[in-house]
């Protein structure tokens, strides 16, 4: 019962890069992803910068080989997801018992949004094909059938910690024998529906985001998709591959306070971070980077502040948000950040919290602000909170 | 996923029926003569300060006052573990907001029907409500929410985290409605052959407790669950069911009752059909949907109507054939022909 999930493949697609290759060097090279509006087809265009991923659907769906019609968040997970497996050398033959567990909050509708432009006044009208994949099950059976994944498939939406808890869903059911592999991670596209959303609740910022700042004036929104395949014991000696990390611990907590703000006191993320670090067996001081949630909003950044002062004080890890690379790619971001984490153990980095410049006054920390080479990086944890008071951490711990 | 430690301590179930007082559901059936099937909503001010109420859409409060009916009946506050299954999540926000967004041309908005429209919002209200800070997750996987919720629950029952409030939760709106409609999948219901004329849409909110052991005078045993997503053929659809009662050490004919997935689709209808004929053809069955309509998540409703009749051990007025004692219900959910699930629900 006790089986470690051992991490063998990866993939991710995002604003600062295509592959994993390329975010790494995007990342070491301190070269944000945010920038002015360029695909997404919105009034806030030249107003609000986001992280998009830099390619139009029909290239996203060249390089996967899917239609270019389907929605743009299966679009980009069948890219990140085919690469993990590609990585970790699956094959369907080689591993009937694998699972597909992926996260996304916005599903299709970015083709619903431009159904509903004509559903709205008359309602005969617009293509059914638009709104046939509007379901955010619906994005994740796209891909598993594209990657011939049938024996377990599912699909999480828990806000900005959905593929956080898809994560550990997959590691779960790895631990308890159910699984040999999991696909696990998510996706979400940039779409006008969440953008007007997060902008309606004035936490956008129209400048660069800069988290965990003092001056920080809210998140840029983002999209991306990430994918881990994780193995068993047994899977990874049919992969006869050396794997690049392990998931040591994960909890999940509700702050239960308030539907899209976070308590104060971090009620939520101090029972997160805490449980998984009970989970993997270690002590705060063994923890060697946290890869915050660090959206840039001046309430999360606070409450998740607080918290880790409450757990760590006085002795800090190294510290960065990655958001101000790729931006919040909500459903996608906990796995976008857990390759990072990954990453992190595998080269030895520390990467930067882009455009820091002054401590929050609440704080006695402060964040990495370049990139750090040469680093012994065993445990990291990363931290995944969300509307609803939902709070994952997970730990990744060197293999 | 078999032989799972996994009892039904409590439920609550908000339906198309009177699924929350017991006693007239037995002896009342509600029929319908819309394409439709909507839940009889209660007065919610019985579950939730009427302040409260009102800021709620109607899936968040049909969600918050089953997940209450729940603990309630099972005489607990503190669930250590909150699950929430959806296929489509906030319909009704989700419309409200993408309507505005459009028609102000993404000006002068207000956050709130956004704030409700994501899909974790009836498990977040729950939490919040109940000042439940334990594991929280939403699952959202069309007609394989509420199954791969349950497989979650007894993963986390078995890691010690039980109770686990575990829920099945799907609303019918204008739009959706609309929507569907346009695919052709419904059609009203014929009173005078209420069982097999009419595809119905169908919404509901049915929550569980659940316990790792029977120490609690549970209602009903969860023996196993297992999914099948794209079949292929009938044969491998019968092979399945086959497997899957193999695997609990049971052949068909120890099956007592089959909740069948008929909808009123004669076309799509013959699998159900060729399933029963082949494997069950002395068995009574009864098609749960002719009761709360049809939706990705009324496996919910299945799995409660099959812990009341289990534990009630009567028949409903509205039902014939039943031989006692009722031991062994098989549930069959399916929504299409791509997801199949089954459930073995015995006596305890």
């Amino acid at each position: 019962m006790s089986a470690s999930s051992w991490i063998a493949g990866l993939g991710i697609i995002s604003a600062i890069g295509q592959d994993v290759q390329k975010n790494l060097a995007s990342l070491t090279a301190e070269k944000t992803g945010i920038g002015e509006m360029t695909w997404l087809r919105s009034d806030h265009q030249g107003e609000l910068p986001v992280g998009e991923v830099k390619s139009s659907n029909t290239e996203l769906a060249a390089n996967s080989g899917l239609s270019k019609k389907l929605p743009r968040t299966a679009l980009l997970s069948s890219v990140a997801a085919r690469e993990a497996l590609v990585d970790a050398g699956w094959q369907v033959k080689l591993a009937p018992r694998t699972g597909f567990i992926s996260a996304n909050t916005v599903g299709g509708m970015d083709k619903t949004e431009h159904f509903f432009e004509k559903f709205i006044s008359n309602p005969a009208a617009g293509k059914l094909a638009e709104v046939v994949y509007h379901e955010c099950g619906a994005i994740t059976e796209l891909v598993a059938d594209y990657l011939g994944i049938r024996h377990f498939v599912s699909t999480v939406s828990t806000a900005c910690s959905s593929s956080a808890n898809a994560i550990f869903t997959g590691a779960r059911m790895i631990r308890s024998g159910l699984l040999d592999f999991a696909l696990v991670g998510g996706a979400d596209a940039l779409t006008r529906f969440t953008l007007n959303g997060f902008n309606t609740l004035m936490i956008l910022d129209k400048e660069p985001c800069r988290p965990f700042d003092e001056n920080r004036r809210g998140l840029n929104l983002g999209e991306a998709a990430a994918y881990l395949l994780l193995a068993s014991e047994k899977g990874l000696e049919q992969l006869k591959k050396k794997p690049y990390a392990r998931i040591s611990g994960y909890a999940n907590a509700n702050d239960a306070f308030h539907q899209t703000a976070s308590s104060p006191q971090g009620t939520g993320s101090l029972l997160a971070m805490k449980g998984a670090l009970e989970f993997a067996g270690l002590s705060p001081n063994q923890i060697d980077y946290i890869n915050l949630h660090g959206t840039g909003t001046t309430n999360n950044d606070i409450a998740e502040g607080t918290a880790i002062r409450i757990l760590f004080d006085p002795a800090y890890p190294k510290m960065s948000s990655t958001k101000a690379y790729t931006g919040h790619t909500l459903g996608a971001s906990g796995a976008v950040e857990a390759v990072y984490s990954v990453l992190s153990i595998q080269q030895g980095l520390i990467f930067p919290n882009l455009r820091w410049e002054t401590p929050m006054k609440e704080l006695p920390f402060q964040p990495v602000t370049t990139c750090l080479t040469n680093q012994r990086v065993q445990h990291v944890l990363s931290n995944s909170f969300g509307f609803g008071g939902n709070c994952s951490s997970l730990i990744f711990s060197a293999a | 996923m078999v032989n799972m430690n996994c009892y039904i301590r409590a439920t609550g179930n908000i339906s198309p029926q009177h699924s929350l007082d017991p006693v007239t559901f037995s002896q009342t059936r509600v029929h319908t003569t819309q394409d439709y099937f909507k839940v009889i909503e209660p007065d919610y001010d019985g579950f939730v300060d009427s302040k409260l109420i009102r800021r709620m859409s109607r899936i968040v409060k049909m969600g918050v006052a089953s997940a209450i009916t729940c603990l309630r009946q099972a005489g607990t506050e503190n669930p250590g573990a909150l699950v929430t299954a959806t296929a489509y999540g906030c319909l009704e926000d989700t419309s409200s907001f993408l309507r505005r967004m459009i028609e102000f041309e993404e000006k002068m908005l207000s956050p709130t029907a956004f704030i409700q429209s994501t899909h974790n919002t009836v498990g977040a209200q729950i939490a919040l409500l109940i000042k439940c800070h334990q594991y929280n997750n939403t699952i959202v996987h069309r007609a394989f929410s509420f199954e791969n919720a349950l497989t979650e629950s007894t993963l986390l029952l078995g890691e010690g985290m039980g109770p686990v409030l575990v829920g099945a939760i799907d609303e019918i709106t204008k739009d959706s409605h609309t929507l569907l409609s346009r695919f052709g999948l419904y059609k009203p219901t014929d009173r005078e052959d209420p069982h097999f004329s009419g595809n119905i849409a169908g919404e509901g909110a049915a929550f569980f407790l659940l316990d790792k052991d029977p120490d609690h005078h549970p209602l009903a045993w969860i023996q196993g669950i297992k999914t099948l997503y794209h079949p292929g053929n009938d044969e491998t659809l019968r092979l399945f069911f086959l497997d899957f009662l193999n695997s609990q050490g049971f052949q068909p004919d120890q099956v007592d009752l089959v909740l069948s997935s008929h909808t009123g689709n004669k076309e799509r209808d013959t699998i159900d059909q060729y399933l029963l004929d082949s494997l069950f053809s002395k068995k009574p069955f009864f098609p749960f949907k002719t009761l709360c309509g049809d939706y990705p998540t009324a496996s919910g409703f299945a799995l409660w109507l099959a812990t009341q009749l289990l534990a009630e051990q009567k028949q409903p007025a509205w039902m014939k054939d039943l031989t006692f004692p009722l031991n062994h219900i098989l549930i069959h959910h399916r929504s299409t022909n791509l997801h199949h699930s089954l459930y073995l629900v015995s006596r305890c």
